[in-house]
């Protein structure tokens, strides 16, 4: 049941690259083939139904070409929670084969090593920078411009074709499950392993591409939010009366935009390897392999606080809006923040003390590692003490809070106990580690995604999730987490290695086994997520879930100072910031809501033609390289830059919304608000 | 109506930190270096019931930073779960809305952690320097012996290849050490990087093509112990297992006479014969001799020609 055909085309053909009819894996895999079958039924269904309801121009108007950081940051979250299904499907195949795969008692699984290496792999990758990242960019796209009252982004078109390259590379990470293989490297492709030696198909062509185009986007992206927090905040707010998701917002993007260029470079030098016959990190004439660990860890460690510190971002927005109270201690959040973000590019060697620095090298890295964790406790003590005396509101964002810190603070601690270097030599690669950082990323990261889309959910749509099942969807994620993960603590402590395919201990099985049903929790738990969205867009006219005026929390900051969703231009005046939680004080005032008296012209920036295009050119691009077709290659490299000409010579670049069209829109939200209002006073 | 099932809540949940603190005394007390115990469940978590010298003070620090770290985090645990209970809105409790800043609370939330990283700080560089796996063990520990005995360990696809220069005998996965003996691993790879690591004994070090790293361990505890890779290698990688025998002096001196009786000899088409081919769950093989004296060593210059 191996997935890799036999005999592997190596030398392109000059018109079909290495495809051939061999290469289709459901031919000879059954999980591929009802995976297949059940992606074509439902992607033909779903086109047959847009098809239908003759949806095609309206998607490609309103969505496709937009630059309106609103929908585009709607898009990111909705791809990216799609490849959260396929990432947490590989998760379900791991912990269910590894269950099986004692050889003494069940056999060895069901997997063979040629397929459960590439799930592993596939897990990894797409949870990282197919779930995670683009969440992350969801959220800033969907909320920070609002936060400082800015109309867009700073530039729009970049952030219309920043979306096109992620999903791009999604798409080439899905083709490489139905069309040929993924990589079987781990999912940061350590060469030699990864070199064409080792790999000799087209795996780790698909891992190259589908990074490559996609950390484009992510670089594009953290670009864009500095210049735009930096440029086009409103007036009045300076930097320290700007919202705390913003600031985590800045120094994220700052991350961003140094490290996603080392991931590119490196890619470069390794695409290189594979397609040229340089050596720059195989074993031969010369080439060093720790070269690529570095630079892939010069990368990859402030990568997980690019992941996590917009989380903290979320909760320091949420907390204090259910606690009814001003966030405790904002200066020294920003400070640790900043903090955390320098510190990041400092620790990145701790990812391989073992492979054999010297001791002062160890000790430096793992005493800066530990540091980090200073500013991280400051940020759980403000947290907490804005909870003290004030008016805590369980919703169900404060679910996600509260299992957040419960679940991170473990996480912070494993952390600290991996970052000793001579502990570290015991628990390096085994499941302890694997545990650890699943702990930080899922009751981190993914848990601060999620309280940000339960929160910010009615400022998208214009309406609330079911709290309920938002409630038991974090009791769900939570438990479920500590039932799966703490079994792979514990096996880490037996000496577990990590991606093993079988094992022939039988007294490791149980765990492995337990840790199974805590997937299935939180299975339950994603399952309760996704029946929220669908339940509470159905119930949609119920009048106790539409967010009438589009502040259903009794927000504090910006964003709550639109309608739900806003106006396509957010701001048909821009707001004049006095304070901190300005938004909170004009409420307190009682000045929030005037009227406008004199509307005036609005400059939008216009639709583009050229970033859709300019991604699906792109994802064609990455296709051909990993199949060596060579003239497609230059085709659409050439279309690409072609378009990108096009787009900046030939195509309309802007408008102006008129005055007639924003009253419109700005009194009829004005008659609600009046109608809320009324109804408030009456009660 | 509530109050008989926070009762029983209260109850069971006493009753499980009642058996889970039962179960850690009863482990503590148990030692795996007795044949007897060694079958307990807990000798299982071999990085606290460790059978090497090094292993043993791993395990040890591992616990320290645990302890030291939950003096955060028990009280940050329950805070968060008190805190928005305690302050939850239907509670009409003390309610301060602009109260954000507060000096002796902001030294704790600093300071309080900086000191905790002082002390991990200052273990973390003694420790980094004292227990580096690349020391030699050398008259370090009590009663262990001052000659150290050197296994030059390759890695291949997928298996692992044992020289012991001194005895002038080859193994493929598997090994045999005397108790109480520094051992001077020598590691290599030729293949993709690896990882050789003794779960049992101690710390782990990588395995690189065209580059020599070096372990040190000492076993305290007769027992057959499993040794594995635990870098990712390839489609083998699970079953690139080895078998180390950590045995008396007089049944090390049995393992090598027992290897030398083999018949085949480590030359150059059994040199070829394992590189040449990549092989998963590879069996144990024995060679009487090594032909080349320098068979490691070349292995290694193998990768550092440079055109």
């Amino acid at each position: 049941m191996s997935r890799r055909p036999t005999n592997i085309v190596t030398e392109p053909h000059w018109l079909f690259g290495k495809l051939n009819l061999d290469i289709f894996p459901m031919a000879t895999d059954p999980i591929v083939l009802v995976t297949f079958i059940v992606v074509a039924i439902g992607a033909i269904s779903l086109l047959g139904f847009i098809t239908y309801k003759r949806w095609w121009g309206y998607l490609w108007k309103e969505w496709l070409t937009t630059v309106d950081h609103k929908k585009i940051g709607i898009m990111y979250i909705i791809v990216a929670l799609v490849m959260l299904l396929r990432g947490f499907a590989d998760a379900i195949l791991m912990r269910t084969h590894q269950a099986l795969a004692t050889s003494s008692t069940f056999g060895s699984g069901y997997l063979p090593p040629e397929h459960y290496d590439q799930v592993f792999t596939a897990h990894a990758v797409i949870m990282i920078f197919f779930v995670a990242t683009p969440l992350v960019s969801g959220l800033w796209n969907l909320i920070v411009p609002l936060q400082i009252g800015a109309r867009d982004v700073a530039f729009p078109f970049l952030n219309n074709i920043a979306l096109w390259f992620f999903v791009a590379g999604a798409m080439l990470i899905n083709a490489s499950l139905f069309i040929g293989e993924f990589g079987s490297v781990g999912w940061l492709a350590y060469p030699p392993l990864s070199g064409i030696e080792f790999s000799p198909w087209v795996g780790v062509d698909y891992w190259i591409w589908s990074l490559q185009i996609s950390g484009i986007g992510t670089t594009l992206t953290s670009v864009n939010f500095i210049a735009t927090i930096l440029r086009m905040r409103a007036p009045g707010m300076n930097l320290m009366k700007m919202p705390i998701f913003c600031w985590t917002t800045l120094s994220t993007a700052s991350i961003g935009a140094v490290i996603f260029p080392i991931l590119t470079v490196a890619i470069a030098l390794l695409t290189l390897d594979r397609y040229v016959g340089t050596h720059f990190f195989t074993n031969e004439l010369g080439g060093n392999q720790m070269m690529w660990v570095n630079l892939i860890w010069a990368w990859g460690h402030p990568e997980v606080y690019f992941l996590v510190l917009p989380a903290f971002g979320v909760f320091a927005e949420i907390v204090p809006v259910f606690s009814r109270k001003k966030l405790f201690g904002y200066t020294g959040f920003v400070l640790a923040t900043a903090c955390i973000a320098l510190l990041s590019f400092l620790v990145w060697l701790h990812h391989f003390f073992t492979m054999g620095s010297g001791s002062s090298v160890n000790a430096f890295f793992g005493i800066a590692t530990m540091t980090i964790a200073i500013p991280t406790g400051v940020k759980i003590f403000n947290w907490l003490f804005t909870m003290y005396k004030g008016r805590v509101e369980l919703t169900a964002s404060m679910y996600w809070t509260i299992v957040f810190l419960i679940t991170f603070t473990v996480g912070g601690m494993t952390g600290v106990m991996l970052s000793i270097p001579a502990a570290d030599f015991v628990l390096h690669n085994s499941l302890f580690l694997i545990a650890h950082f699943h702990n930080t990323i899922i009751g981190g990261a993914i848990f601060g995604y999620l309280a940000g889309i339960t929160y910010w959910f009615p400022k998208a749509t214009g309406i609330k999730l079911n709290e309920t099942m938002g409630k038991a969807s974090a009791v769900l994620w939570c438990s479920g987490f500590f039932v799966a993960f703490i079994p792979i603590y514990a096996l880490g402590f037996m000496g577990v290695t990590r991606r093993l395919n079988y094992y022939d201990n039988p007294e490791w099985a149980p765990y492995f086994i337990t840790a199974t049903f805590g997937v299935l929790l939180i299975a339950g738990g994603i399952g309760l997520n996704f029946l929220n969205f669908a339940y509470s867009l159905w119930k949609k006219d119920e009048p106790e879930n539409i967010d009438e005026i589009g502040d259903p929390w009794d927000g504090r900051t910006l964003e709550w100072a639109t309608s739900s969703p806003p106006a396509f231009y957010n701001f048909a005046k821009i707001p004049h910031v006095n304070e901190l939680d300005d938004w909170h004080h004009k409420k307190q005032n009682g000045v929030a809501y005037q009227p406008i008296k004199n509307y005036e012209r609005i400059h939008m920036p216009a639709n583009t033609v050229a970033g859709p295009i300019i991604g699906v050119l792109s994802l064609v691009f990455g296709f051909a390289f990993v199949w060596h077709v060579w003239w497609l290659v230059i085709l659409t490299f050439v279309s690409m830059i072609s378009a990108f000409i096009w787009h900046n010579v030939f195509a309309v670049k802007d408008y102006y919304v008129e005055i007639d069209e924003i009253k419109a829109i700005e009194e009829k939200w004005q008659k609600k608000i009046k109608k809320a209002l009324s109804k408030k006073a009456e009660v | 109506m509530k109050k008989p099932l926070i009762y029983l809540g209260l109850a069971s949940f006493i009753a499980v930190v009642t058996s889970v603190v039962y179960k850690i005394v009863k482990a503590l007390s148990t030692n795996c270096d007795i044949a007897e115990q060694s079958s307990n469940y807990v000798c299982n978590f071999v990085l606290f019931y460790s059978g090497g010298q090094l292993g043993v003070e791993q395990g040890k620090l591992i616990i320290l930073a645990f302890s030291l770290m939950l003096i955060v985090v028990v009280p940050v645990i329950t805070m968060a779960i008190v805190f928005p209970l305690w302050y939850s809105s239907k509670n009409k409790n003390e309610y301060k809305p602009d109260w954000s800043h507060s000096t002796i609370i902001e030294i704790f939330s600093w300071g309080i952690p900086i000191l905790i990283i002082l002390v991990l700080g200052y273990t973390t560089y003694i420790t980094s320097h004292s227990m580096d796996p690349r020391r030699s063990l050398v008259g370090k520990y009590e009663n262990t012996k001052k000659e150290e005995l050197v296994i030059q360990a390759v890695a291949m696809d997928w298996k692992w290849v044992f020289f012991y220069p001194k005895q002038d005998i080859a193994t493929v996965n598997e090994i045999a050490i005397p108790i109480n003996t520094p051992i001077k691993f020598l590691i290599t790879s030729d293949t993709v990087m690896n990882s050789f690591f003794i779960p049992e004994l101690g710390g782990q070090i990588y395995a690189m093509g065209g580059m020599e790293n070096r372990l040190h361990l000492i076993s305290k505890r007769e027992k057959i112990m499993r040794g594995i890779s635990s870098h990712y290698s390839g489609f083998g990688f699970a079953g690139m297992r080895f078998k180390v025998i950590s045995t008396s002096d007089s049944g090390f001196e049995n393992w090598v006479n027992k290897v030398k009786q083999s018949p085949v000899k480590f030359d150059q088409s059994a040199y070829s014969r394992l590189r040449g081919k990549q092989t998963k769950d590879h069996k144990v093989e024995y060679f009487s001799d090594i032909i080349d004296n320098e068979q490691f060593e070349n292995i290694i210059r193998k990768y550092l020609k440079t055109h």
